[in-house]
């Protein structure tokens, strides 16, 4: 079976996000970019599909994004297991979900994987879109927020995820595209071994194709606080004292 | 003409499909439009009688029985076939997880845009933008279209369901569905829910609600206390259930519960839109984290910039010796 994952480089939790004086972009320059969480839980999924499926079987990690901020993201594919990858340069920060697609999709389309896995959505951008339309557009069969999968012979079983509590069982023939709910699994450390032969991996390097974008930030800014909030500051013995008047005197739940 | 596609759960119309009604009379007043309410499935009239109620110019159903059960393969066929014979300038649903499965289907079968999860439109005298969370909340973007169509989802409470004009729809038309076998490639099976031993958050008066920022499962023993001392029900966000620190039944947030207690108390929770969505309705809330710029703080009452594990353990002694 041929899988191609699809990972992408997102800024880490305690990196500070700040508008660049473009003011439709983030400073980049004070970001640590890092492996958007979900993605690596369907790195870890492939994985075990491939380890589970025998002999012939491979794993692509894919990425697109700028050389700067991706490089991590494929290395640590390869490193905990990825078979190869494939590096899409898309240096303007396209954020058109869409055009994503496309770009995806053209640059695919002739690999003919069987499985394609995405994590459900960027912690970025958080559309919650590329797998699904990467999946219409390649006229595969799609499901989302998987959080298991069985392969039986020529169709994946995927238990969805729905809200609040509640599941599906959906059987989807291959060729498909399904995105990963985090939790799925739990997602390996890279060896040693394998950071080492990581360096000695296929990596494949393509050109985005230019697409224009349907949809585009018109600004960033950061969100009005609609709340007063009260500040509690100090050492913490000053902010246990206020924490105290607080929940007696104002909230009265103590 | 705008159009609102209703989701079905389990035979009522979703709550985000009612807000997303009151966003498309919303639009269809300050476009000064047209509004088209469409229920999909073989169970269309049981949200019909429902959605009977609401002003609008008209209400079509898409029956079909290879629809009975909801399916991407099918619903994305019906929808963009919908939308191919109506042209509607904007289509409005509820940021639903079903939405999320099979409205990028849509997109990319038309290509037209779809911008997901939105909080607020300006409307622009015209030419409307909308703003979305970005980064994880701690920015917010507010995005343009350059195309015709366009399909928007809502995140919930974007829209009040209680601003719904009531009324009834200038007619109500049959949608001629056309599906085969073939279009359904995948088989979904019935929705069930797990087997429910846990407790209701939802009935919790006081909650505290632990986040990756409590650093180590070895630390839960101290964030108990606390709970204990106040007499609140222990929460979590979701990735503090992936890492199997709390059982899942704990978990508040879009794929968990969604709470409105007088007190939800939140330690180390950076606030991600899918933990917000399950908490915003609480009647106070109490936050602490190390960083300032923690997108919990924008909804919160009370900010509390500081070390939760050297906080709680003086806090929790400090209750039950005022006792």
């Amino acid at each position: 079976m041929k899988i191609a994952v699809l990972t992408k480089a997102i800024p880490s939790y305690e990196s500070s996000i700040r508008v660049d004086s473009s003011g439709s972009w983030i400073d980049e320059s004070i970001v640590n970019y890092v492996v958007n969480e979900s993605d690596s839980y369907a790195l870890e999924e492939a994985l075990q599909i491939k380890e589970s499926s025998g002999e012939g079987s491979e794993v692509v990690v894919v990425t697109l994004g700028s050389e700067a901020n991706t490089s991590k993201v494929i290395k640590d594919g390869l490193a905990k297991g990825a078979d190869r990858g494939i590096f899409i340069k898309n240096e303007s920060s396209t954020t058109d979900p869409l055009t994503v697609a496309k770009i995806f999709a053209d640059n695919l389309k002739s690999e003919n994987f069987d499985l394609i896995l995405s994590g459900l959505q960027s912690d970025d951008m958080g559309s919650g879109q590329t797998g699904v339309l990467i999946g219409e557009l390649l006229e595969m069969s799609t499901a989302t927020l998987a959080i298991e999968t069985q392969v039986e012979g020529d169709k994946i079983k995927v238990k969805r995820e729905l809200e609040s509590g509640w599941f599906q069982w959906v059987t989807l023939p291959f060729p498909a595209s399904i995105s990963i709910q985090s939790g799925i699994n739990e997602p390996r450390y890279p060896s040693l071994k394998g950071i080492m032969g990581a360096k000695r991996k296929e990596l494949n390097t393509l050109e985005s194709s230019s697409e224009s974008q349907k949809q585009s930030f018109v600004n960033l800014y950061v969100p009005k606080n609609e709340k007063v909030t009260e500040k509690i500051e100090g050492d913490a013995d000053t902010i246990v004292a206020k924490l105290m008047d607080i929940l007696k005197n104002k909230l009265k739940v103590i | 003409m705008v159009l609102v596609v209703l989701e079905n759960q389990r035979g009522k119309i979703h709550p985000f499909s009612l807000e997303a009604v009151a966003a498309g009379q919303k639009f269809a007043n300050e476009l000064n439009c047209d509004l088209t309410i469409l229920c999909i499935g073989e169970k269309v009239d049981e949200l019909k009688s429902q959605a009977q109620n609401f002003k609008a110019s008209k209400l079509i159903l898409a029956k079909n029985d290879l629809i009975d059960m909801y399916s991407a393969d099918g619903y994305s066929k019906v929808l963009s076939d919908v939308i191919s014979e109506l042209s509607p300038k904007y289509v409005l649903v509820g940021h639903s997880y079903m939405v999320r499965d099979f409205l990028p289907r849509v997109s990319a079968k038309l290509s037209i845009p779809f911008v997901s999860d939105i909080i607020s439109v300006d409307f622009n005298s015209g030419n409307p933008h909308f703003s979305k969370q970005v980064f994880n909340a701690k920015l917010a973007t507010s995005i343009e279209i350059s195309s015709d169509q366009a399909l928007l989802s809502f995140q919930s409470a974007a829209f009040s369901s209680d601003d719904i004009e009531e009324g009834a729809p200038g007619s109500v038309e049959e949608f001629n569905v056309q599906l085969s076998d073939s279009d359904i490639k995948s088989n979904s099976e019935p929705e069930f829910q797990e087997s429910s031993s846990g407790v209701d958050l939802t009935a919790a008066e006081l909650i505290l609600s632990v986040g990756r920022g409590i650093e180590s499962e070895d630390n839960l023993p101290t964030m108990q206390s606390l709970a204990d001392a106040m007499g609140a029900e222990v929460a979590s966000s979701r990735p503090v259930v992936d890492m199997g620190w709390l059982p899942p039944y704990r978990q508040v947030g879009s794929s968990g519960q969604v709470v409105s207690p007088k007190l939800y108390f939140s330690c180390g929770v950076s606030g991600a839109i899918q933990h917000v969505v399950g908490m915003k309705g609480s009647k106070n809330i109490l936050a602490i984290n190390k960083d300032e710029d923690a997108p919990i703080f924008e909804i919160a009452d009370y900010a509390v910039i500081g070390d939760v594990l050297e906080i709680v353990p003086k806090l929790t002694e400090e209750i039950n010796n005022s006792k």
